[in-house]
């Protein structure tokens, strides 16, 4: 089913009675080439990289829950190439070209809006710091633009220019960040893997993870035994637990990190901006929603849920950075489990275990990344080489100390990115 | 979330910081070995349920304290010394 203008039109005027279901819900079969752990973005982007790209369709996602239930139908929806170190920058960089082609390749509206991204700062020395990200960014063939105050007020002449304890010098402008529709993003993947014959198997919790001599041999879930050439856990929120199955302790604590959303408003807010002295980031979904969110509860955490001190400083940074936000209402709020890594940055790698290969540690910067993880995986997992977008995720860059991607520059503490 | 300090009694959690699991008590020699301390500096069990970390009473006594916590509840379950935790 392919869809079109003409097809909305069709279906409209005839009783919008010829839609389909996206995808199948077939039952596990006994033996898979290839079986990935979680259908959350990353697992159902590394099963369609892995069947366009590589013509690997024997596959299967295995999701716990329902497809798109996890943190990739919950989350601020930003995507942004604006990293400063070698190993993620050209990794950022892939991640928004997939994301510029995306809706074409999928045939799918995932409302990627390239409505730009203000990175706000206060002081002479963030401006530096600020025009020397952006000249990183430039230098990866990425957009950035140094904003001065005055051009700052001219775009988002409603923030509070005047606050005593950060006054607005200007902003780094990320032209083509922005944002997308999360929910869409995962249903458009599922959809392009599916419709090229990989099962996608929901409430299919997976409990054991079988080893012999050193080499994975499949999973065992609450469906029944499967067996598998590889296994690829792409579990982030759980990493953990699914790892702890395959008796390997991986550099990881999870922490909760919450967001907010408000009743819907008429257009108020144009860009993403981000107030990172405050802890704080919102932009405006198509809906009207402000979604705004804040740091790290800073607890280990699997509870889904916050505590009320971080919803109060939240309210207070974005009470400080744009009054009006008062008199919107807040309709909801969550809190996502994240896999925090002692850099920051994520891990697409091997295991020591053969055929058994992970990736994890999104920390709070998982969706932007969804298409160039599964990408950069499906190429590991189909050629056992690294993709050269994506030669720096190592394992085992915490035990050896080279190449860590501390992009923050805070140290190994993992609540601290 | 409220935490009853050994010493100042029941309190806010606001007036604690976080450091991570209580394995950082657990300080391996400094010749221990690159595995050792890789275990010790990064790697975690990182369980979904009971657990037990260390948390600093900052904006009250000072003490280092082991709090014993479900991370799916945030239930706390257990509150003491680090100092005495230790031995």
């Amino acid at each position: 089913m392919r869809f079109s203008g003409l097809r909305v039109l069709k279906e409209g005027l005839t009783g919008n009675k010829g839609w389909r279901p996206h995808w199948r819900d077939p039952a596990p079969k006994p033996e898979y080439d290839l079986v990935i752990i979680g259908g959350g973005g990353h697992g159902l982007s590394t099963a369609y990289y892995l069947a366009r790209d590589h013509g690997l369709t024997n596959v299967a996602v295995l999701e716990r829950g329902y497809i798109g239930g996890g943190n990739i139908g919950r989350n601020t929806t930003i995507v942004r190439a604006n990293y400063f170190l070698q190993g993620n920058s050209e990794f950022y960089s892939h991640s928004l070209k997939l994301w510029e082609g995306l809706e074409e390749d999928l045939n799918y509206n995932v409302m990627h809006s390239q409505r730009g991204i203000l990175n706000l700062f206060h002081s002479d020395g963030q401006r530096d710091a600020a025009a020397r990200r952006g000249n990183m960014m430039l230098s990866q063939g990425d957009d950035a633009i140094l904003l001065g105050r005055e051009e700052l007020r001219a775009k988002v002449p409603f923030l509070n220019f005047d606050d005593q304890r950060f006054p607005l010098y200007g902003a780094l402008y990320h032209p083509r960040g922005g944002t997308a529709r999360h929910d869409a993003v995962a249903w458009g993947y599922a959809r392009g893997a599916d419709s090229r014959g990989v099962d996608l198997i929901q409430n299919c919790e997976v409990t054991g993870i079988d080893v012999e001599n050193g080499r994975v041999t499949g999973v065992q879930t609450v469906r029944g035994p499967i067996r598998a050439k590889k296994v690829a856990m792409v579990a982030a929120g759980r990493s953990s637990q699914v790892a702890a199955m395959a008796g390997m302790r991986l550099p990881i604590e999870s922490h909760i990190l919450q967001a907010f959303v408000t009743e819907g408003l008429k257009p108020v807010i144009d860009h993403v901006i981000t107030f990172g002295m405050g802890h704080f980031y919102i932009s405006q979904s198509d809906k009207g929603g402000l979604v705004f969110g804040g740091d790290l509860d800073f607890y280990a955490s699997y509870a889904a849920r916050g505590n009320l001190p971080k919803v109060e400083h939240v309210m207070e940074a974005g009470m400080a950075l744009m009054p009006m936000i008062g008199k919107a209402r807040v309709l909801r709020s969550w809190g996502g489990i994240m896999d925090m890594s002692p850099d920051g940055s994520p891990i697409i790698d091997r295991t020591h275990i053969d055929g058994l290969y992970v990736n994890c540690g999104w920390n709070y910067g998982g969706f932007k990344a969804v298409p160039a993880s599964g990408n950069v995986f499906a190429h590991l997992l189909a050629t056992d080489q690294y993709h050269p977008a994506a030669t720096r995720f190592r394992l085992d860059r915490f035990r050896t100390g080279r190449g860590i991607l501390d992009e923050e520059g805070t140290g190994s503490q993992h609540n601290l990115h | 979330m409220r935490i009853t300090c050994p010493h100042c009694g029941d309190r806010d959690s606001r007036e604690f910081s976080y450091k991570g699991h209580a394995l950082a008590l657990e300080r391996p020699a400094p010749d221990a070995g690159a595995e050792a301390w890789d275990d010790y500096v990064h790697l975690r069990e990182n369980p979904a349920g009971e657990t037990r970390d260390l948390w600093h009473h900052h904006f009250g006594c000072g003490a280092w304290l082991v709090v014993t916590r479900n991370t799916l509840t945030h239930d706390v379950l257990g509150c003491e010394l680090a100092s005495e935790a230790r031995r």
